[in-house]
């Protein structure tokens, strides 16, 4: 009797770790699914004509570089507002405030920012930068809206970072004749300066692939030119996709899955660059 | 013998309500090592932490009383803390040496404050790793990161940084208490050498190293100063029943 309860305890558990695994590996499969099937569909699609030329026949031939370049431009945009602000946020946030109502009413709207749908991003950024301060439909109005929705990703994982920092490494610091400000230079931004940049890349990322934010706020349908001012309109590869997608009709299979293809590099390669800063510096770090 | 510190009815209390300090008052000797012991909590580590004002980073509720280094109150808001650590410097519990070579956590402090000249800072690292009895083993590898290092070699690069500064007071926090007997022993005879010139703090972390080191000795109990006297005679004819208690072993 004894024996058969232990084998079924055994049992029991080989079948529970069986089950976990079948479901951990039941999570990979849609995303390797999704990248296995771009890259076989968009492949064919990629020439240099695809990556270098402008869109012709109504955008069925040619190439999509405006939709790349806008992209970047968005994503160089998004950063030049976010990244600043973010780590300044973050920084204050960690190592000069304490626990008063004021921080965390900051924080609760940090949580919040995070949890707002970017379409009603696209909103606030179309009533405030485009129509209020005039900046038009442009890249500025784009890249600003995109940097509110991107701000609380950037202010949690540095203020994350910066957290895991020693705090025995500030109090020796500061009583080695460190100020405040010379210890969060020296010491404290220098150590968590990679989670920062992992953030900090993680949030752009997003950024450059939404299409809502920039709905109304930047994008153009179509563009014969390349932006030329940060108060001109762009294409961006999301909405652009979106465009080729749903109001183009007899619009070649291969071209919307390039563009998508295009889009997916962009973005892991942004993913795989915050990778490698991470494990790098989880191999150099000295605590 | 000259009072370096004068520390007159100092209170203190954290916000926490935690280990507090009650109307303590002593002077404490020029050229010395002066050793704090006594329980946990006693509020050793507070009075060293006042001594360099590294108080400041915790929630202090209330303090009251002053304490005199050279004749100033250290405790004067208006002070200029940056110049008082460097004068008193600090060795903690566990060795914490930042994240960086052997010589940057030398120079760190020294550039800090100013110095930016090579032969100068080539000079303190190698006056100031020889004072803390570590220059020989280390003399070879100063670019390399300091974290590499033993734990009792780290404690000797933490003393070093500290001597770096030239101070005239250092502090020391069981500054043995993660090391082996060995480590331990480098870093007290170290300190015998370092009173010829500096005021040593000493909290040690057993009653023997207590004993051991002592030219002058205070006997901390939940806050107060129970007994403080010279080394030698603490440790063999206690006036306090608590204090010879304590040294006995009847309690902590």
């Amino acid at each position: 009797m004894k024996n058969i309860l232990a084998r079924n305890r055994h049992l029991t558990q080989r079948l529970g770790f069986t089950l976990i695994t079948l479901m951990a590996f039941a999570t990979v499969i849609p995303i390797v699914a999704v990248v296995i099937y771009i890259l076989i569909q968009g492949v064919p699609a990629i020439s240099f004509e695809f990556l270098t030329g402008f869109p012709r026949d109504g955008m069925r031939a040619g190439g999509i570089l405006p939709a790349i370049v806008g992209t970047i431009y968005l994503t160089i945009g998004t950063a030049i507002f976010s990244v600043p602000l973010g780590i300044a946020a973050a920084i204050y946030l960690s190592e000069y405030s304490s626990d008063t109502p004021l921080t965390r009413t900051i924080r609760i709207a940090i949580i919040n920012l995070a949890g707002i749908p970017s379409v009603v991003y696209g909103l606030f950024g179309l009533g405030l930068f485009v129509l209020f301060l005039n900046f038009g439909t442009s890249i500025l109005a784009a890249s600003l809206t995109l940097s509110i929705m991107t701000l609380p990703v950037i202010i949690s994982t540095a203020e994350e970072a910066l957290r895991a920092v020693p705090q025995a490494f500030r109090t020796v610091s500061i009583s080695l004749g460190a100020t405040r400000w010379q210890t969060i230079r020296r010491i404290v931004v220098k150590e968590a300066l990679p989670g920062i940049l992992t953030g900090v890349i993680l949030g752009l990322e997003r950024a450059a692939g939404e299409t809502a934010p920039i709905l109304f706020t930047g994008a153009a349908f179509f563009l014969p030119r390349l932006p030329g001012s940060p108060f001109d309109a762009t294409m961006a590869l999301p909405y652009h996709l979106f465009v080729i997608s749903t109001q183009v009709p007899e619009m070649p299979i291969q071209i919307q899955y390039g563009t998508a293809l295009v889009l997916l590099v962009f973005v892991l390669s942004m993913n795989l660059i915050a990778t490698v800063i991470r494990s790098r510096a989880r191999a150099k770090r000295q605590w | 013998m000259v009072d370096k510190i004068i520390v007159q009815n100092l209170s203190l209390q954290y916000s926490d309500g935690t280990e507090s300090l009650r109307d303590v008052s002593l002077n404490i000797r020029k050229e010395a090592v002066t050793v704090l012991f006594g329980p946990a909590d006693g509020g050793k580590s507070t009075l060293l932490r006042c001594l360099n004002r590294l108080n400041d980073l915790t929630e202090v509720k209330t303090a009251s009383g002053q304490i005199l280094i050279d004749g100033v109150n250290v405790l004067d808001p208006k002070l200029d803390v940056i110049a008082l650590r460097r004068k008193v410097g600090m060795v903690f519990a566990r060795p914490v040496v930042l994240p960086m070579s052997i010589r940057e956590n030398l120079t760190y402090g020294l550039e800090l404050a100013g110095e930016k000249r090579r032969a100068k800072l080539d000079e303190a690292v190698e006056r100031s790793l020889k004072l803390a009895a570590i220059w020989e083993e280390v003399k070879d590898r100063l670019d390399s990161p300091a974290i590499a290092l033993s734990g009792g070699q780290q404690q000797r690069v933490c003393l070093a940084r500290v001597l770096a500064l030239q101070p005239e007071v250092i502090l020391l926090d069981e500054p043995t208490s993660g090391l082996d007997p060995i480590s331990t022993g480098k870093v007290e005879s170290a300190l015998q050498e370092l009173k010829k010139e500096y005021t040593i703090i000493l909290v040690p972390h057993s009653v023997q190293q207590a004993a051991r080191t002592a030219d002058y000795a205070a006997f901390f109990l939940q806050g107060e100063l129970v007994e403080y006297g010279d080394g030698k005679m603490m440790f063999t004819t206690p006036h306090d029943k608590r204090t010879e208690d304590y040294i006995t072993g009847r309690f902590g």
